[in-house]
């Protein structure tokens, strides 16, 4: 006697929805490629019930200035290009980015107080630098972002660059630079549906297309505060695919940012013995972040470690097979 | 179909014996209900009742134990496809694969490693759950040796073999905790089924190539044999494959109550990845998504750790955030001059920072302020973290009772409280500590200095 396995699809009545990045010359930048992003009809990767017409990219991030508080074995992994944005972008490039997240960290009032003229400069360099398409975050402080983003939405004008991040308190501003260059914003709040939903609306409000935004629900690392972004990001997928139309855009994470703030890849000084070889350690627990985040609906992951590069995008690879039976 | 609560109320005695751990009927009828207990817990229910219940009470996927006490794992029992839904209740085991004709001292170096593998994270113990020990050999007495070696580290254990004969000297060989059996195949299932009820011992299932009819026939032909307590490998190994089959298993056991497919499964991310590191993500994966057994093939404490670490994550009842219960705790033996920290009662939070502290060598007061289980930066932007509060924790904690200073050294990430904070605590200084707990030590140092 043989049983029948029931049936089990789900079918839904939203879509995600498709996001460029980049543009090239026929569309009046100088990009070399495009990355597109969304348009899936299901839950990620369950290729028998839904269309995932395009693969979650890897996005690798470049800092405008050599960072002073990155973990040694970052340091020592990019070595030299570290001090140079453009030379930085092109050895991400070679390694195997499809994005280059480009941080404009030397704006903060901190860490150089540099203005609208660097962020320019910067952002010419590396645009000649790669051929890749570019996110260009602010220094995450409210008045700078705001300098430095509308500069460099204006240099940047006509390549489709993602602007980040776009948030409740300077989303204006941030989303007024897109509307007037062209380019795309990436919305960010923190871990909560509803709040992402609210930014969306208001962004919505001052006719940004909704194919314009990329959803940055905010990333916890692998073991801190991880499972509130996965469930988060999970709600807000199914949110989309039901309907809700104020969430249907692509999202991107900050896998190796938030990977590397952690004790357990940022140092091995005084740590246990049974965290295991620190090298390994800390890249997994980048790659790790990665991973779960992809099972939830990550479109863009946002990595720092070289090595991670490779690993993230096996496992895409991977996921993106038709299963054979 | 599933009953209601107050249905199956009405079916049970109505004694409230309390003979099955519940204060009363209407209690245990309400976690029947919800299928988090098995009716086999009432010893006064009748024939008539159980068999009515049965279907309608049996958790969507059965809970299985393996190992003994000490090592007890316990897995399956879940309810929900999502954990936001409710919470993933039993956490997969891991397991580590050894090779029966591994080199002596190998083999029992690894078997070491693995049983001794322990580590602190928030509060809980975290360890890896057991061996699976597989007949590569082809020799039934050099497995049963194995098996015996394997054994005696009271761990849970698999064993893998598809030949009958091999797996009976193994089972003869595990001693008094029955192990999983590996596995039962469309050649075999017959004869294993046979040794599982001899021996009764759990019996794992394997399909081929994601193919569930036909897992959920063979299925279900052995649990007419009488083997109930069963564990399904769909067969699928790679990334997508294995998702996929996982998905479709745990919907149809928890969505449409399909039974032939209501146990815990097991994934060998190992055989479709190259190396440790794409078998630890794949094993990630797992961990998300559905496995309750996950067999690995490198030890590896770095990877070991992360999935740890993931699972610890994944399995937290998202309704509850762990805490830890505020007061002012002495880390180290802090002296009347020793320096006070203050943050929330977030557990990983607190584990952080007193994590730090500790490690700095230097011992001090750490107040924990009731923050209603919410970090730092959550906690201050829902005003559960702010001047009031710390003042409130200050002044109920008997901190001046404790101390013979009165400074204050607050998380970075809250350094705009500082003003207002003065004005609730009068006469305090206010310090502002680093924003990331793995500042404080060089803080402490600098502060020492001053």
């Amino acid at each position: 006697m043989s049983v029948a396995m029931p049936n089990v699809n789900e079918t839904w009545s939203g879509r995600i929805l498709e996001v460029t990045l980049g543009a090239g010359p026929d569309q009046g930048g100088t990009r070399g490629s495009t990355v597109t992003v969304g348009g899936e009809t299901g839950l990620p990767f369950l290729h028998f019930e839904g269309q995932m017409p395009h693969k979650p990219v890897v996005a690798v991030e470049v800092r405008d200035q050599a960072p002073d508080d990155w973990s040694d074995l970052l340091v020592q992994a990019w070595g030299d290009v570290l001090k140079d944005p453009a030379a930085w972008a092109a050895r991400a490039e070679e390694l195997g980015a499809e994005v280059i997240a480009l941080a404009l960290d030397s704006a903060h009032p901190e860490r150089g107080d540099t203005g609208a003229k660097q962020a320019r400069d910067t952002v010419r360099k590396v645009l000649s630098a790669t051929t890749l398409p570019l996110i260009i975050y602010g220094p995450g402080q409210p008045d700078k972002d705001n300098e430095v983003l509308v500069a460099a939405a204006e240099e940047a004008a006509g390549e489709r660059v993602a602007l980040g991040n776009c948030e409740e308190k300077n989303y204006r501003t941030v989303v007024a630079a897109a509307l007037a260059n062209n380019q795309v914003v990436i919305a960010r709040t923190p871990i909560d549906v509803n709040l992402a939903k609210q930014l969306n609306v208001l962004i919505g409000d001052m006719r940004l297309d909704r194919d314009r935004i990329i959803i940055d629900p905010t990333t916890g690392a692998l073991g801190y505060g991880l499972e509130y972004t996965y469930s988060v990001m999970e709600r807000v997928r199914l949110a989309a695919f039901s309907g809700d139309a104020a969430l249907q855009q692509p999202m991107i994470v900050t896998a190796g940012y938030e990977a590397w703030r952690a004790k357990e890849a940022r140092t091995n000084e005084g740590v246990p013995a049974q965290w295991g070889d620190w090298a390994k350690r800390a890249v997994l627990w980048e790659a790790n972040t990665a991973v779960t985040l992809l099972q939830t609906g990550a479109d863009i992951v946002v990595l720092r470690h070289p090595d991670a590069i490779p690993l993230v995008k096996t496992a895409i690879d991977g996921l993106m097979t038709a299963p054979t039976a | 179909m599933a009953l209601s609560g107050l249905a199956i109320y009405k079916m049970l005695p109505q004694t409230n014996c309390k003979e099955c751990g519940f204060p009363t009927c209407l209690a245990f009828a309400m976690k029947l209900a919800a299928r988090q207990v098995e009716l086999s817990a009432c010893p006064y229910v009748s024939d008539d009742t159980k068999a009515q219940l049965d279907s309608a009470s049996a958790p969507p996927i059965r809970l299985l134990t393996l190992g003994t006490e000490g090592r007890k794992l316990e897995v399956g029992n879940e309810t929900v496809v999502f954990r936001h839904e409710k919470t993933f209740y039993h956490h997969p085991g891991l397991f580590y694969r050894l090779a029966d004709d591994m080199d002596d001292e190998e083999f029992a170096a690894l078997l070491d490693q693995v049983a001794e593998y322990e580590i602190e994270r928030v509060g809980m113990a975290l360890h890896p759950d057991g061996l699976a020990i597989e007949n590569k050999s082809g020799a039934a007495d050099k497995f049963a040796a194995r098996v015996a070696q394997a054994a005696g580290k009271g761990l849970a254990l698999i064993l893998i073999s598809t030949d009958p004969a091999a797996m009976e000297a193994g089972l003869k060989a595990a001693g008094e905790t029955p192990p999983l059996i590996y596995a039962a195949t469309s050649d075999n299932w017959e004869k294993m089924a046979a040794l599982a009820k001899t021996y009764k011992a759990p019996l794992a299932v394997r399909g081929s190539d994601g193919d569930l009819d036909a897992l959920a026939t063979m299925a279900d032909e052995i649990v007419k044999l009488g083997v109930e307590d069963l564990v399904l490998d769909p067969g699928s190994r790679g990334w997508s494959d294995s998702l996929a089959a996982l998905t479709k298993m745990r919907r149809a056991a928890i969505k449409k109550n399909f039974r032939p497919l209501g146990h815990p499964v097991i994934t060998f991310p190992g055989e479709a990845t190259e190396g440790l590191e794409q078998e630890t993500m794949l094993a990630a994966q797992s961990i998300d998504k559905y496995a309750s057994l996950v067999v690995l093939d490198h030890f590896e404490p770095a990877a070991l750790y992360s999935l740890l670490t993931l699972r610890q994550n994944i399995y937290t009842d998202p309704q509850k955030p762990i805490q830890v219960t505020p007061g002012l705790y002495e880390i180290g033996e802090p002296k009347a001059e020793s320096p006070l920290l203050v943050t929330t009662n977030f557990s990983l939070t607190y584990f952080s920072v007193a994590g730090e502290v500790e490690g700095s060598g230097r011992p001090a007061w750490l107040l924990v302020a009731d923050s209603e289980g919410m970090s730092v930066l959550t906690a201050w932007a829902a005003g559960k973290f702010d001047a009031e509060r710390i003042a409130k924790a200050v002044k109920s904690f008997g901190v001046p009772d404790k101390i013979n200073h009165q400074k204050i050294i607050i998380p970075g990430f809250v350094a705009s409280i500082s003003g207002d904070l003065e004005e609730e605590l009068s006469g305090w200084e206010i310090l502002v500590g680093p924003r990331e707990a793995i500042g404080i030590p060089s803080y402490l140092r600098q502060l020492a200095k001053a």
